[in-house]
């Protein structure tokens, strides 16, 4: 006996009765014998709970927890101990898709819920009921406004992060789309460039910000542009930051789109995280994934529901706007219980912390004379530097020290030589920056 | 409180907080300092509720919904087994969900072994040489997989290698991936039996074609006799062969995709491999690949040289397709699956869920119309109840089962039967619980003759009752904002 495996002798034997059969293998008769796999799988022995936390134990071992002070669009924020108690109730965490609304109200609540927190943060009207991740949620908004303008080219800002342009690169080459980049100036995207690329082809344009060197650009101007041109305007922003800043409505966005996983979710080792999705409704039928709507019973109760289900896979087949089939809905869920606890407030509070320590390490480490800001310009929780402390002599002095950050920017191309990240969130106390300082200060 | 019925805005008082950050160490800076210019105007609406507003709001609202653990879940293709609590504690080490992605492998050995070592397991378990875990789920797993039979065709000149091969019965996301990766979809009409209908197939292969995907057992539970032959033919025809996971379960132990000829092909760890359903995700969709397309494969890679394990991004990638490495987490649960199942185990998960699906569909016949006869794999599909009389549809079988404390099967799919319940057990549920059900199928059956305004009425004893979704539609309320909109229009 196995303990995920009920059946007794006796069972298998009385269903066996039942099927007028002698052996499980008679069920498998339309197999060919060829293909029949026979021997023993070639994978460890079984094994009892405590040898596995043993065995988790020895693996644990050759981790290291370190203090992080690295960004690039995965943050250690605080997570309320609220959050694991709810989203570890089975009830969550056990179901499938809500599609039978009757008993599935808790999913499609906190679904609509989470729609409500992500449509007033990025100020758009509808938000879907979330999307992998941040980078393929911005490469179905790139695909969102070629179906929408009924063009084939995406302008890409030069300061995306390069995980989210890989990904846009992926599928627009394989859904055979076309893009082009806007260059950057000074670290910021250069809206004469944009004027420069803008033409009849071209079915939207997307921006980051805080974008990947950690600066909040200023799209003054960018919508009246690209509205003139008939292109949607797509804005990538970490939502967290959307407590403070600009919201994408306000910089005139069409589509909002980027990363959840600043909602105090574990850094995870990159995944699971939670990317969002959020536009008008006027292209509402063009969007991808699942969309909660509010309704009610028969008996008039109130009631939410999966709805516009005509756009999707399962009822559109091959005349789908994207294949998404689920959501990360527990991550969803992750963000909504967050959201509800941090308020309006909380979500002010920890952008400011967050601001405020990244700024004590910014000035801190200027002053050592070792690190010089190429770009100068306004930032939240994260920066970048240009230095001539070799990167490795960074990483290596401050991995002694258990400490993770002043990431080498070249790591994603070539381009970005001498350049390295900090990011600051709430979590860092003063000593571990000083302490930070302390350790850069005497490298050269 | 099964009558709860707030939103969590509806408990909303201003002044009130849910959270405890640390004080502030800098008072010198504010972020009031960046320009205005590029801070928010509008007032977010964001509930402002104490600590426990929010834990009994959440547990009110969870216990509306229906997990593996409150009962039966005989939902078809979505492989509802038990998710193991283990896998949950394997998950919340610290040690693991600490880790940032961007860390130097020399501290991340630990992950990255787990990481490794599941992709070795699951080419192990399908046949197939060399695995990526970084697709997030499964429909993302089918994309990228298409993507590298693109990517193969292209790689040898043949650019117009651009049609997949799909059968009616298949899984809505098969030709919706197909056109995403840039691929025409060509529908080929199943056989009178369910299957592949061989001579269809030949009629469609050409020079034009990329591939084949293909379920196996197929939606309806059937497995496809001719796999062999099929496999044969599209290889024949310079085609690569496709396997839709989200069966698999009913093969764990008995037989293996790259044996059956597949080329490419997704696994669901959400399905097979144990982790949770999440209410929708988040799931994982691992891709795997035939020795000769495994340098396709998307960036970042996960390799091992001696015995240190380290990221590789590779020029003859497809690209990359996630952030970073997937869904890891959730890789970590279905690791810890397969190392407590063990080899031992694995083997029996397949023949067990094939054997309660067969009970069933020996139980079910005499009331409910078997469209396809002879045994199953891992599931049945009925084709409504035999006695058509009164108008009971499938729905209304499917509502009412919610009142004796059931999940519904999958309904109206596949596409095939109009009236299609498609019952999926798994290995993990108990003769009892299957009897049970079987008894409440036939009750059911009884009541569609005796009583069938009874179905037509259920669910009754659920938190809510039919929905109407005429009005979500219409209406288009998708958020708090919108539902104030639409209460103070109404007066």
């Amino acid at each position: 006996m196995f303990k995920y495996f009920p059946h007794t002798k006796a069972d298998i034997e009385s269903m066996l009765k039942t099927l007028n059969i002698s052996s499980i293998d008679e069920l498998f008769k339309d197999v060919p014998e060829s293909v029949i796999f026979n021997s023993d799988y070639d994978v460890p022995s079984f094994m009892s709970e405590s040898e596995l936390r043993n065995h988790f134990a020895e693996l644990s071992k050759k981790n290291q927890e370190l203090t992080l002070f690295s960004g690039l669009g995965i943050y250690d924020h605080y997570q309320p101990a609220v959050i694991d108690a709810v989203t570890s109730r089975q009830e969550f965490m056990t179901s499938y898709t809500p599609y039978q609304p009757e008993i599935s109200q808790g999913t499609l609540q906190y679904i609509f819920e989470y729609q409500s927190m992500i449509q007033t943060l990025t100020g758009l009207e509808v938000s879907n009921a979330s999307m992998y991740d941040g980078t393929t949620a911005t490469a179905e908004a790139c695909f969102m406004a070629c179906a929408v303008a009924k063009r084939n080219k995406i302008l890409i800002s030069s300061t995306l992060n390069p995980n989210t342009v890989n990904v846009i690169k992926t599928y627009l080459k394989y859904k055979e789309l076309e893009w082009d980049f806007i260059a950057e100036k000074d670290g910021v995207v250069d809206i004469e460039d944009l004027k420069n690329k803008l033409d009849k082809d071209v079915a939207g344009v997307v921006v980051q910000k805080p974008n990947f060197y950690g600066i909040i650009e200023d799209y003054e101007g960018f919508a009246d542009l690209i509205k003139a041109n008939k292109s949607l305007f797509i804005v990538n922003a970490d939502i967290s930051t959307l407590g403070v800043l600009k919201s994408p409505k306000e910089d005139g966005a069409d589509i909002a789109c980027g990363e959840c996983q600043s909602l105090g979710m574990p850094v995870a080792f990159g995944g699971p995280s939670l990317g969002y999705l959020a536009t008008e409704k006027t292209y509402v039928r063009k969007m991808p994934g699942r969309i909660c709507g509010y309704t009610h019973d028969l008996e008039g109760r109130r009631a939410f529901v999966l709805t516009l289900q005509a756009r999707e896979q399962h009822i559109r087949r091959s005349k789908a706007n994207s294949n998404i089939c689920s959501n990360q809905s527990l991550m969803a869920l992750f963000a909504t219980i967050y959201l509800s606890l941090m308020g309006k407030n909380g979500l002010r509070e920890v952008n400011n912390l967050s601001y405020q320590g990244a700024h004590y390490l910014y000035e801190k480490l200027l002053k050592t004379k070792k690190f010089t800001d190429p770009f100068k310009k306004p930032f939240l929780k994260e920066f970048t530097l240009e230095t001539n402390i070799p990167k490795e002599a960074i990483q290596t002095a401050l991995l002694e020290k258990g400490i993770f950050g002043g990431i080498g920017l070249d790591v994603f191309g070539e381009q970005y030589e001498g350049l390295i990240n900090f990011s600051v969130t709430e979590k860092r106390t003063k000593a571990e920056i000083d302490n930070l300082v302390n350790i850069l200060e005497g490298l050269s | 409180m099964i009558n709860y019925n707030k939103m969590i805005f509806e408990l909303s008082n201003s002044e009130r907080i849910g959270y405890s950050l640390p004080r502030e160490k800098f008072s010198e800076f504010h972020i009031n300092q960046l320009s205005d210019n590029l801070l928010r105007k509008k007032e977010l609406l964001l509930p402002e509720v104490s600590e426990l507003d929010v834990l009994r709001h959440f547990t009110n609202i969870s216990i509306k919904n229906f997990g593996v653990e409150n009962g039966f879940y005989p939902l078809g293709s979505c492989t509802m087994k038990y998710n193991p609590k283990i896998n949950e504690e394997m998950a919340a080490n610290k040690a693991f969900s600490n880790l940032h992605p961007l860390q130097p492998t020399s501290t991340t050995q630990g992950a990255l072994e787990v990481y490794y070592n599941l992709q070795t397991y699951l080419s192990e378990l399908s046949g197939l040489h060399e695995f990526s875990i970084n697709p997030y789920a499964g429909a993302h797993g089918e994309l990228v997989g298409l993507m590298v039979i693109k990517a193969y065709h292209e790689d040898r000149g043949d650019f117009k290698r651009k049609k997949i091969i799909i059968p009616d019965s298949a899984h809505g996301t098969n030709p919706a991936s197909t056109v995403v990766c840039g691929m025409d979809v060509v529908e080929i009409e199943s056989n009178e039996l369910g299957r592949v209908d061989l001579k269809k197939l030949k009629a469609v292969l050409n020079d034009e074609i990329a591939g084949m995907m293909l379920t196996n057992p197929n939606t309806l539970g059937i497995f496809e006799n001719d796999i062999c032959e099929i496999t044969k033919l599209i290889h024949e025809a310079g085609g690569l062969m496709y396997y839709d996971g989200a069966n698999l379960n009913a093969l764990l132990g008995k037989v293996r995709p790259g044996d059956m000829g597949f080329d490419v092909m997704h696994i669901n760890l959400h399905k097979t491999f144990s982790t949770p359903h999440g209410g929708g995700g988040p799931g994982s969709g691992p891709v795997g690949v035939t020795e000769t397309l495994a340098k396709y494969l998307p960036n970042p890679r996960i390799k091992k040289l001696d015995d240190y394990y380290f990221v590789e991004n590779s020029s003859t990638a497809l690209g990359q397709i996630s952030s970073y490495f997937g869904n890891y987490l959730v890789a970590l649960r279905a690791y810890t699956y397969i190392r407590t199942l063990g080899k031992e185990n694995l083997k029996l998960v397949g023949p067990y869920a094939t054997l309660n699906a067969n009970y069933i569909s020996k139980a079910l016949r005499t009331a409910y119309e078997l469209p396809i006869k002879g045994y199953c794999m891992h599931e049945v599909v009925f084709n409504g109840l035999i006695n058509k009389d009164n108008d009971v549809r499938t729905l209304d079988i499917a509502k009412r089962l919610l009142d004796f404390g059931m999940h519904a099967p999958t309904v109206y799919f596949p596409l095939l039967f109009p009236q299609a319940i498609m019952i999926e057990p798994t290995e993990t549920e108990s003769k009892e619980t299957i009897d049970d059900f079987i008894n409440v199928m036939h009750k059911i059956a009884i009541e569609a003759k005796e009583d069938p305004d009874k179905l037509k009425q259920a669910p009754t004893k659920t938190p809510i009752r039919r929905t109407d979704e005429v009005f979500a539609a219409k209406m288009m309320i998708f958020s708090y904002k919108d539902y104030l909109e639409y209460i103070n229009n109404r007066g």
